[in-house]
């Protein structure tokens, strides 16, 4: 990061993983006519933007606002005269926004190196002038780190003047890019400079939306007059000064996440050295490097989206470039247009990531959306010329008669108003425009290559079957290889999926030699960027990759497109050899040895390595375009290297070079075979991966699948290939990334347990905190292979390696969960036994044996101890206990309800899991005890999720990713949702139900602090928590979600269990809690946020000194699921996903449920036997609670690792480091968040509806509403629901009618009796979870423009409602009625993804819709009016049927229109039902396939029973 | 994998076997090959657990990938079944049939059903194999040329010098007996154990390389010198044959009639292989009454042999109370009494014959009454007198006999008789290794096989100065 005032990278706390999030908007004059009242506004709109905006401990310190503007001259005029010097005319000066270091000495150091750098650029300095600032009301922190504030004046050489505006500002752009490296290399770290630029200047600093305007007085000067602001309120993970990383950047404003950053980076930096610019010229050199690693993504963002500017390109030229909208599936798109994103795909990766953007060079200002449309935008434009842009609607009050138009920005869409020709640029006409610039279709047709052009191959690999076991020994296969991965994938053509944790040690504890692979775990999204649905919203995903050389980035010259389309990253034997003998143009391919002489050991590797990157320098330079590297030729002398070193290796070293653009890299291996192989090699550089021995193994294992004769590759390769790229898709959706392009060389994971040396040579920008194994020992780990399939003599080892990777295997690799602990856990709580206990004990922590885990390799210190009676009691200690989110569903009725009694008995907590929960749990049962689930859990399915659920909940948990696959929605298979699972989840029972990847509601960090704010007005007495896995940069997550005043937050570790997941999910992605967990305290206590939130771990906790561990680095809260479920009898069994658990835990099949024999003693047993075991630890170690005892890593000790072949490298004193606070810092929560909810509008509701509350008495009211008025109706709702429970009360008691601009929310979680009318517009999420009221929503009274044109709802609307009633007049945005299971609905146009996942209800769309409607749709019946037969085409045909309405229907949809009408006064609606018989046929009923077996079964039973 | 839902669809099936009158006409095998059908239901039973206990701790010793095969003979795939089986055992062969299957014990279907046929499914693995002429020599393709004497041709014996001959060592096996096999051809009766499976797999080992010689007895044919000196390792492997005798004040001992289990047992079989036996030396149980003294494995062999010789009666004395769960062998099906709680406190006898059995009944104490370990009190009032003509003591086993070539190797001993070795299964004397029984004590032929197995891979080692 720039700022100076963040703390040094210590410990587990990096500042280059913190993120920001925000509101963006601006406004502006169409026409161009600048006015001071355009700031006003600008302001405006900040200031209704604020709460999505953040402030840390301190609430007067905001994260950062800014307003960017046109160059206000009268002012600048007035101010440099002031100054005692004179402006030239507007365009011949720049301005320089200058952050000056504080220091005066440094000040005027940085001040002479900006006059000597314009100097020597041949411009002149005409004056400087000290920016008054106010700073009295701002926090210690943002007074800490406010910068000295000054512009600096520059012009043109005197008799040049501003001939040619453009170059100007290059020269302005070159002194910039000059000074920012002198400041650098000079030390003047807190030198920054937020603009500098004869167009615009940017105004900005560590402030809230409202400090802003206070800040900076200028900004009030009548004479500060603009056509265009464009304005930026931050959300910021982190609490420090940081006053450069406010937006706006120098063109940009950004709202969102770039979650490619790591390639994107790797691959500009790449390009540079063959880069050259007509423009630039001689000066190109000294803009570089382009990027500054250190700036945050945004930062980098504009430096590249600058550069590709200046060089040439218009702004929103560059914007599609760099942020490209989904076009290679899309079916819907110009060809031109496609042509043209395809030629532009060949010169730059997509950015990827949910991403709002403003952007404005001076002239246009505009906006866009990431393909997934992952943020909002809303637009308004006046009959007065202006536009509205901004995250939320009604952020600047326009009178309805004002208004001409309001619309969204769509997903991948852009918005442009161009000032100097007064003029909006739809982005129609804008893309049109783009695309006819050049003859981008005949260059791409006449250029690109494609594999089917390709010349047949004089010959193609055959399997060798004599020596598969061998080749396979060599690679490291294992039975199980072939038995859970392969086989399955071959058969299936999908990712194999499995059940319960990760309990085996990570690689570099492991005794067995593993795959290099092994070592690096995959990253996700989590908070602050969600992840993406690949399986339902796939119209966005894709694995087309271009490979050969890439073009020049700064020329649009045809010969760019001269390379190779690929299709699929895997590559058959057949298309391998077509590749291996291209030769096309100048495209031909060199093939590369991974190999090494294994006798030679280690230093033969390193040499084959260094000969590798010096075969393909002389490559490059020869000319190819195309590099093979194989490890074909394996033998008994000739060892391969890990295919993933040898790319790293390549790749990395290309890229210093400067020539990783020249090449494309292509793998031809034996070794990957699973989804995260592939995963890695391309996020490591590779295009495209020719698994051969993988295919080999195929052939020879899969010989019942018959391959038909049209079949060109064999049947059991075809599903091989086809679930790789499905699994491929879905790594790359986990962190948000839609295609392989961007992915490719992105290096989207962390390393655990590599060294340095490694990381820096191969992996280089990758995180491998702990340090671990080097080269010898990872060569070491090829050679145990190598020796394994060569033994001595030429006798060969008949058998492939048991593996013990999935299933317990006694000569395989170790477990935690083996048949000893299994066994003496069993024995101990059924007999209440503690030796029994103490066996499983010694067992489970091995302390004196092999290290399973990373806390196996810490030791307590000798301390004084004291007696055990002085340690607070284990009753105390058993409330800090919980069982993990297991659902309904995932574990039966039996099981669930059991623990549930056992955590209330205890004074603990049990958590419902995702899905929901049945109400006659509410209520204790007659002998006293209780089944209600302290805590409940609100998933992204939302199953269940109702204001009764809500309000009888103790603690709410948003459960943000999951250990066993972070990234991913939970997931049900079909046999398990029967009659009672489905009445619960509200859906259709026998149908699988997939949890989408993210919530709906939360695609940032803002999101986030909404829906807690949501759950907080549901039910003000819970608690919020939110659940995390442990990844690195969780700790920055933590602190954000701090922010967004959760009260606790849970740090999973990567080890949980889980009903079914894939398994390449269990096995590689997160890290082990240790990790997470103490990032998290040491981020937490850095940031001074610690004291105000709890903090909860969970992973595989077993024992007490599990517990110890976890307190001792950072946790006062710990959360058990697998030991539990033990206790009650499960075995291990691993099949929870198959439903046939034998001993009736996780199963539905009451032949099995029969068979539960756990009981709430067995649960409430182990946890006393842990609270003793904690209290001893305790007593020996002279802590008498536990609040003393948290976060006190210097008890602990690592010397255990040093034995350990591999382990011995590791360096764990991160893990143990102390961040150094002063005392006054808190390390443990002691106090409450401050959740405001004393000023929330629905206290006013409340009030005003106490006769309904009290006597049930009707009640009508009529208010005025503003954005900033968030979750209306909810907390209303809440107490409706507290006091008349399910039922609710007669339809309309409660009635309010508001006016205005509702924020987010609105009617969320409303039950029965409400009904809240909107004469205005409303944001995104409204009717989440609505339950009962009913909502309405028209444009106000006098507004000109027609309803069904504009849009009146945001994104989101009706997410996981389920029941009521909502009719909104005018269009909504994406994902409309998302996991709707109950809500009737009519809207009159929606975005893409309508009724996604929708389970139960009815939705009537009278007009258009978006792609994609009813993905994943599977449940409730949607009926969309087609006029003009357009809807099938953007339907998701995949679960439902298309069909005409029937009787039942008419009568049904008729109805609803009527009461759309009658509520709205919809004039479409009217229209619709005066010419209801002509139209009755237009409409289509959207049918799920599965819903309408079970409607029809139902109906049968029905009449049987009659 | 499998069938998962298996175990729900089908029940255990009660083993196939000749019926008891049938069977006790002779000293045939008394299992009944299974039709395929049924076995692949059975292996379908299998659960394919996540943490298979019947291959853990506490389930095969031997470490069989147990839910493998079960799944392969489900799927019909039976020659790779028997490449999983041949992967961490020598002879299922013989487990197949005399095993107690511990595995099944261990097996988690047993914890609410019944556990997986896996031993029938086992026997059927290998016999299909035989029949199928799969099981074939695998002699080492390159010569280590390091030699190795195996002393005793027990399971241990066996299975050390198969796995070592494999490795490329040459093996030679010595054995006192004019017979290779050991206690698997003379001390487990035919009808459980024919000896042609013995001698099948002592062929395939011969074809293999490894040298036999019988009738020769390491420390007198050989001395213990000269073993030492003409090869580069030795594996004692001559199992606990001192056997546990009646305790000294036990009145009438030394009557005649009274007699080792194993001395019975071992004439039966050579009796059957036709070995002449001296008429004076003959020991039948036809027409007698028989008590046997043991409740164990070997006493029950005594039971069956008895019944086939046609007794008059048998009953079989056991000191031990009455399990929970009685085991009910095959043995057992056959007729007999058995009791529980009994001592016995001395014989007396016509002529020096033994004719009459002198018990009492005893109770256990719980250990807790006694300091943690279990005690019994004679319970006054129970003496009983059992007529008896024939003796059988099945009452366990010492350890090793010392005299001889153990001591002159001079090996240290554990306090409770057995052979003293290290974790790489070395005695105390360097380049000396021992398995099975010798070391262990009396234990299963399972057990017997893996210390074979195990003892081979640490020789290896030993030999070849690497750890793979």
């Amino acid at each position: 990061m720039t700022s100076p005032h963040f703390p040094q990278q210590q410990g587990l706390y990096d500042p280059a993983l913190e993120k920001d999030s925000c509101g963006v908007g601006f406004v502006v004059n169409i026409k161009g006519g600048k006015s001071h009242d355009i700031i006003e506004q600008g302001l405006h709109i900040l200031m209704s933007l604020a709460h999505r905006g953040a402030t840390g401990a301190d609430a007067q310190v905001g994260d950062g606002a800014g307003i960017l503007m046109q160059m206000p001259h009268g002012f600048f005029s007035q101010a440099a005269a002031a100054e005692g010097f004179d402006l030239p005319a507007p365009g011949a000066y720049g301005v320089g926004m200058i952050f000056l270091p504080a220091d005066e000495a440094k000040r005027e150091r940085a001040e002479a190196l900006i006059n000597e750098t314009v100097a020597q650029e041949g411009q002149r300095v005409l004056g400087w002038r000290t920016v008054p600032v106010v700073n009295d009301m701002l926090g210690e922190a943002a007074r800490v780190g406010q910068p000295y504030i000054r512009q600096v004046f520059v012009a043109a050489p005197q008799g040049t003047g501003a001939a040619d505006a453009a170059a100007f500002e290059r020269k302005l752009y070159v002194i910039r890019r000059l000074v920012e490296k002198g400041a650098a290399e000079a030390g003047l770290a807190e030198l920054a400079i937020p603009s500098f630029s004869a167009q615009t200047v940017v105004y900005k600093g560590m402030l809230t939306a409202k400090q802003l305007e206070e800040f900076y007085p200028d900004l009030h000067a009548p004479t500060m007059e603009t056509a265009i602001a464009l304005v930026h309120a931050r959300y910021s993970t982190n609490t420090f000064p940081s006053w450069p990383l406010a937006h706006p950047y120098r063109m940009l404003a950004h709202n969102g996440e770039i979650n490619t950053l790591r390639g994107n980076i790797n691959w500009m930096t790449a390009r540079e050295k063959n880069l050259q610019s007509r423009l630039f010229g001689a000066d190109l050199p000294k803009l570089f490097p382009l990027i500054n690693p250190k700036g945050s993504d945004s930062a980098i963002f504009d430096q590249v989206l600058e550069f590709l500017v200046q060089t040439g390109r218009s702004l929103p030229h560059a914007m599609m470039m760099m942020v490209p909208e989904a076009w290679d599936n899309n079916p819907h798109m110009d060809e031109d247009l496609k042509a043209f994103y395809q030629y532009h795909a060949t010169l730059m990766e997509p950015w990827d990531g949910p991403a709002a953007l403003a952007f404005s060079d001076g002239t246009v200002v505009g906006a866009t959306l990431d393909r997934n449309g992952l943020r909002p935008g809303r637009i308004v434009v006046t009959k007065d010329d202006r536009v509205i842009m901004a995250s939320e609607a009604g952020v600047l009050p326009v009178k309805p008669e004002n208004v001409r138009l309001k619309m969204r920005l769509k997903p991948g869409h852009m918005f442009v108003v161009d000032v100097s020709q007064g003029r909006i640029i739809s982005d129609e006409m804008l893309k049109q425009s783009m695309a006819a610039m050049h003859p981008y279709r005949d260059w791409v047709e006449q250029n690109t290559i494609h594999l089917r052009d390709l010349h047949e191959p004089p010959g193609v690999q055959q399997p060798d079957h004599d020596t598969v076991l061998q080749r396979q020994q060599v690679f490291g296969y294992t039975k199980e290889d072939i038995k859970f991965i392969l086989s399955p994938m071959a058969r299936n053509g999908e990712e194999p999926i499995g059940s319960m944790g990760f309990d085996q040690p990570i690689a570099v504890l492991s005794n067995k030699p593993k795959l290099l692979f092994n070592y690096f775990k995959q990253n996700f999204a989590q908070v602050t960027n969600p992840a993406i649905d690949s399986t339902r919203e796939d119209l966005v995903m894709s694995l087309t990759t271009f490979v050969g050389r890439e073009g020049d980035l700064l020329d649009e010259v045809p010969r760019n497109a001269h390379v190779l389309h690929l299709p699929h990253p895997i590559l058959t034997n057949y298309n391998l050899e077509r590749l291996r003998h291209v030769g096309q143009g100048d495209f031909q391919a060199k093939t590369l040895p991974m190999l090494f002489k294994a006798a030679s050991g280690p230093e033969a590797m390193e040499q084959a390595l260094d000969d590798l990157n010096r075969r393909a320098d002389e490559a490059v330079r020869q000319g190819y375009s195309l590099i093979i590297l194989t490890d074909r030729g394996v033998d008994r002398d000739t060892a391969a290297i890990p295919s993933l070193l040898a790319v790293g290796s390549v790749h990395h070293h290309l890229i210093r070079q400067g020539t990783r653009n020249n090449v494309g890299l292509i793998v031809e291996t034996g070794e990957a075979r699973e989804v995260h192989h592939f995963a890695l090699l391309m996020g490591y550089g590779a295009t495209a991966v020719n698994p051969y021995l993988a295919f080999e193994t195929l052939v020879d294992e899969e010989t019942e699948l018959k391959t038909s004769a049209e079949d060109e590759v064999p049947k059991p390769i075809q599903n091989y290939m086809k679930a790789l790229g499905k699994g491929l898709l879905k790594v790359f959706s986990k962190m948000g990334i839609s295609t392989l392009q961007s992915y490719h060389g992105a290096q989207i994971f962390e390393a655990l347990g590599l060294n340095r040396e490694v990381i820096d040579r191969f992996f280089s920008g990758t995180h491998s905190r702990l340090g671990g194994v080097g080269l010898r020992e990872l060569c070491e780990e090829v050679l145990r292979r190598h020796r394994y399939a060569y033994p001595e003599g030429d006798r060969g080892n008949p058998f492939l390696d048991v593996g013990g990777q999935y299933q317990f295997r006694r000569d395989g690799e170790y477990h935690a969960i083996n048949p000893q602990t299994v066994h003496h856990l069993q024995v101990a709580v059924r007999e209440n036994s503690q030796e029994a206990y103490d066996r499983f004990v010694a067992a489970a922590d091995r302390v004196d044996k092999d290290i399973g885990n990373l806390r196996g390799l810490f030791e307590f210190k000798a301390r004084e101890a004291i007696p055990l009676e002085e340690v607070e009691p284990a009753e105390n200690i058993v409330r800090r206990f919980c069982t993990g989110a297991m659902s309904l569903g995932s574990i039966s009725r039996e099981a669930h309800e059991t623990l549930a009694i056992a955590m209330n008995r205890l004074g603990g907590k049990s958590n419902t899991g995702e899905g929901g929960e049945d109400p006659v749990r509410f209520t204790p049962d007659a002998n006293g005890d209780s089944r209600n689930s302290y805590i409940k859990q609100v998933a992204s399915g939302r199953f269940g999720v109702n204001s009764l659920y809500l309000v009888n909940a103790r603690e709410l948990q948003i459960k943000i990713s999951q250990g066993a696959k972070p990234g991913e929605g939970g997931q049900l298979p079909g046999h398990k949702v029967d009659e009672y699972i489905g009445s619960i989840r509200f859906t259709t029972p026998g149908v699988g139900l997939i949890s989408p990847p993210p919530h709906h509601d939360i695609y940032s960090i803002e999101d986030l602090k909404q829906l807690i704010f949501d759950l907080k007005n549901a039910n003000p007495e819970a608690e919020v928590s939110v659940k995390l896995v442990s990844e690195t940069g969780v700790g920055t997550v933590a602190a954000g979600v701090a922010k967004g005043k959760a009260d606790a937050v849970l740090i999973s570790g990567m080890e949980g269990g889980t009903g079914a997941s894939p398994l390449s999910s269990i096995q590689h992605a997160g890290t082990p809690w240790e990790l997470g967990l103490a990032e998290t305290q040491q981020t937490l206590v850095l940031n001074n946020l610690r004291g105000r939130i709890r903090v909860q771990t969970d992973g595989q906790l077993k024992t007490g000194r599990d517990v110890v561990i976890a307190t001792l680095l950072g946790a006062e809260e710990y959360g058990f699921s697998t030991i539990p479920l033990i206790a009650l009898g499960c075995i291990m069994m691993r099949v929870c996903h198959l439903n046939t658990c034998p001993v009736g835990i996780a199963t539905q099949d009451p032949r099995l449920r029969k068979k539960f024999g756990g009981a709430p003693e067995h649960v409430t047993r182990y946890f006393h036997f842990i609270a003793e075991d904690v209290r001893c630890t305790m007593a020996q170690l002279g802590f008498r609670t536990i609040d003393e005892m948290v976060g006190r890593v210097d008890v602990l000790d690592t010397r255990r690792a040093i034995s350990h072949w591999k382990a011995y490298g590791l360096d764990l004193t991160p893990i143990l480091h102390r961040p150094d606070v002063p005392d006054t810092v808190h390390t443990h929560k002691v106090e409450a968040q401050d959740h405001a909810l004393d000023k929330v509008l629905d206290r006013k509701l409340i009030e005003l509806a106490q006769p309904a509350l009290e006597n049930r008495q009707p009640v009508y009211h009529e208010l005025p509403i503003v954005n900033a008025n968030l979750t209306t109706g909810t907390m209303l709702g809440s107490r409706l629901t507290r006091r008349y429970g399910a039922e609710g009360l007669p339809d309309n008691t409660i009635h309010f009618k508001f006016t205005g601009s509702a924020g987010q929310s609105f009617g969320a979680f409303v039950p029965r009796g409400i009904t809240l009318t909107l004469a205005g517009d409303a944001n995104d999420y409204i009717g989440k979870g609505l339950c009962g009221g009913r909502l309405i929503v028209f444009p106000p009274e006098g507004s000109a423009f027609p309803p069904e044109e504009n849009i009146v709802v945001g994104n989101v609307a009706l997410y996981g409602a389920t029941a009521g009633e909502a009719f909104f007049n005018g269009l909504a945005g994406e994902r409309f009625a998302v996991r709707n299971s109950g809500a009737h609905a009519v809207v009159e146009g929606v975005g893409d993804h309508g009724c996604e996942y929708m389970t139960g209800g009815r939705v009537v769309v009278l007009g258009p819709t978006g792609r994609n409607f009813a993905a994943g749709m599977s449940g409730g019946v949607a009926y969309v009016l087609d006029e003009h037969d357009r809807f099938p085409s953007r339907c998701n045909q995949q679960m439902v049927e298309l069909e005409p309405m029937e009787a039942e229907d008419v009568e049904l949809v008729y109805g609803l229109i009527s009461k759309h009408v009658q509520y709205t006064g919809s004039p479409l609606g009217k229209r619709v039902l005066d010419r209801w018989e002509g139209l009755v046929d237009k409409f289509v009923r959207i049918m799920p396939v599965d819903y309408k077996r079970v409607l029809l079964l139902r109906k049968g039973e029905q009449r049987e029973i009659a | 994998m499998g069938k998962v839902t298996g175990f729900l669809e089908f029940s255990r099936s009660k083993p196939l076997r000749r019926s008891v009158e049938e069977r006790l006409k002779d000293f045939r095998e008394f299992d009944l090959p299974w039709p395929e059908a049924l076995l692949a239901e059975q292996g379908a039973r299998c659960m394919d657990c996540g943490v298979p206990t019947c291959h853990g701790e506490g389930g095969c010793p031997l470490g069989n990938l147990i839910p493998d095969w079960n799944d392969l003979v489900y799927k019909g795939d039976w020659d790779r079944a028997i490449e999983e089986l041949h992967r961490t055992n020598n002879f299922p062969d013989v487990t197949g049939r005399v095993c107690p299957a511990p595995c099944e014990d261990a097996c988690i279907l047993g914890i609410n059903d019944l556990p997986v046929n896996i031993k029938a499914i086992e026997k059927a693995i290998i016999d299909r194999a035989f029949k199928e002429h799969w099981v074939r020599p695998r002699p080492a393709r390159q010569q280590t040329w390091k030699r190795v004497a195996v002393v005793g041709s027990g399971p241990a014996g066996l299975a050390g010098a198969q796995q070592l001959v494999r490795m490329g060592h040459q093996v030679t096996v010595f054995e006192k007996s004019n017979r290779l096999g050991g206690l698997l051809t003379y001390g487990i009766p035919d009808f459980k154990l024919e000896p042609d499976i013995v001698e099948r797999r002592v062929q395939q080992m011969r074809d293999e390389g490894v040298v036999f010689y019988t009738s020769t007895e390491a420390g007198k044919d050989v001395p213990a010198r000269e073993l030492r000196n003409s090869f580069d390792a030795v594996l004692l492997a001559g199992g606990a044959e001192h056997a546990r005798f009646l305790a000294d004040d036990v009145e009438g001992r030394d009557l005649k009639g009274i007699h080792l289990a194993m001395e019975y047992l071992t004439q039966q079989n050579r009796r059957n292989l036709g070995d002449p036996i001296p008429a004076e030396s003959a020991l039948l149980a036809t027409d007698k009454r028989v008590v046997i003294l043991g409740g164990g494995d070997t006493g029950a062999d005594c039971l069956g042999t008895a019944h086939r010789q046609r007794a008059f009666s048998v009953h079989q004395f056991e000191i031990l109370p009455k399990p929970a769960k009685v085991k009910i062998g095959t043995s057992h099906e056959e007729g007999g009494e058995r009791r529980w709680s009994v001592l016995t406190k001395g014989f007396t006898g016509v002529d020096g014959q033994v004719t009459e059995l002198h018990g009492v009944e005893v109770e256990w104490l719980p250990p807790a009454e006694n300091g943690g370990r279990p005690a019994m009190r004679e319970v006054p009032g129970t003496e009983f007198t059992q007529p008896v003509d024939l003796v059988l003591l099945a009452m366990g086993f010492l350890g090793p006999k010392r005299p001889g070539l153990l001591t002159d190797l001079g090996v240290e001993f554990h306090e409770r008789g057995a052979v003293k070795r290290d974790e790489r299964y070395m005695t105390t004397v360097p380049g000396v290794f021992v398995a099975g029984d010798v070391t262990r004590g009396a234990s299963l032929v399972v057990w017997a096989i893996w210390e074979g197995r195990e003892a081979a891979r640490n020789i290896h080692a030993y030999l070849m100065g690497g750890t793979d």
